[in-house]
């Protein structure tokens, strides 16, 4: 992996990005752009699985209606964001705030799977309840945590304060693998 | 006339409190990134709808109300941070085109969104003509996307 990274950062594409004056920012403002879209409609979506909003909308109706909005932010939100670690993989890579925005992104994956495949089984049952089973709320909540938390750590990632180049506390240099950065 | 004023801000204690900490700046930013995320869910279920996409199947003025809370929340959210990261470099932003266009862009969105956009969204949908619907939707997402694109360019300049 250490490698990968270092190869990857040496390519043409990579330096470019990195280096160009206008590129980087326009990547990284259509990035906060469309997750304001993806994040901004889910957590329509998970606060109509809460109960706490569009509370005479059938669950189905937001969740058939706002998910083509969804993928289509999602989809350009991932492509920018694989651009963004294309730019600066090396420390992007040993970053703890991006491994820990990576677990989080497993972790929100696996939430809606596991929503699409249990929960949402029996939604016919309580399509038109303004506050939806206990179980949906759980996916709800879980759900807009994890993308809070997804959307903080990626912010951080912009920060230096735990970056291998500096000496940093052992847990560090254990989570973001340190001692394999290069020198 | 201005720039004295942004001095007195950024001389402030709690622009000083802010500039002085390793984390506060960065905190809030995040704070105020979630709340972008939020209010951008809240304009667009409404916007979009007004285009005819999305929740279409919805009358406006029920969408608009339901989420009404969560986009007043929002941008509570979004201006007590917005004026905490402005505070700690505020002459910074004095010298920054992106800020004025965000600053303009957003005086512009708040009035449209609690005048023009609010009465049009909760009118009487059979005596308003789809095209001003249409027209209004335009306008809030042309406003709010210069919020949201000239927030982020600050962080680039200087």
């Amino acid at each position: 992996m250490t490698a990968f990274v270092q190869w990857l950062a040496s390519t043409p594409g990579s330096v470019a990005l990195h280096e160009s004056l206008y590129m980087y920012p326009l990547v990284e403002s259509v990035h906060v752009l469309t997750l304001c879209v993806f994040v901004g409609l889910a957590a329509i979506l998970d606060l109509r699985l809460m109960g706490l909003t569009l509370g005479r909308t059938p669950v189905s109706e937001v969740a058939r209606r706002l998910l083509p909005w969804m993928g289509f932010g999602f989809t350009i939100m991932v492509i920018t964001g694989v651009m963004l670690f294309y730019a600066i993989p090396v420390r992007s890579y040993h970053s703890v705030w991006f491994r820990t925005k990576l677990i989080l992104l497993v972790l929100a994956g696996l939430n809606a799977w596991l929503f699409h495949a249990r929960i949402w089984r029996s939604v016919s049952n309580w399509d038109l309840d303004p506050v939806p089973p206990a179980a949906a709320r759980v996916a709800g909540t879980a759900s807009l945590v994890l993308w809070a938390g997804i959307i903080v750590t990626g912010r951080m990632i912009a920060y230096n304060w735990f970056d291998c180049d500096k000496p940093q506390p052992a847990a560090i240099v254990f989570a973001a693998s340190c001692d394999s950065y290069p020198k | 006339m201005l720039f004295p004023f942004f001095q007195w801000c950024e001389a402030s204690t709690v622009g000083n409190a802010i500039r002085q900490s390793l984390w506060a700046f960065a905190v809030i930013e995040s704070i105020h990134l979630l709340g972008l995320a939020a209010i951008g869910g809240a304009v667009l279920v409404v916007d979009l709808r007004m285009l005819g996409l999305g929740l279409r199947r919805q009358p406006i003025a029920d969408l608009a109300r339901s989420v009404h809370p969560w986009f007043v929340g929002s941008l509570a959210v979004m201006l007590v941070t917005g004026v905490g990261l402005f505070l700690s470099e505020a002459v910074k932003c004095y010298y920054s085109t992106p800020f004025w266009v965000k600053i303009s862009s957003l005086a512009l969105a708040i009035t449209f969104s609690f005048t023009v956009r609010r009465k049009i969204a909760l009118a009487d949908e059979s005596r308003i003509h789809p095209i001003w619907y249409k027209l209004v939707a335009l306008v809030s997402l042309a406003l709010w996307f210069g919020v949201g694109a000239g927030g982020r360019w600050i962080g680039f300049s200087g």
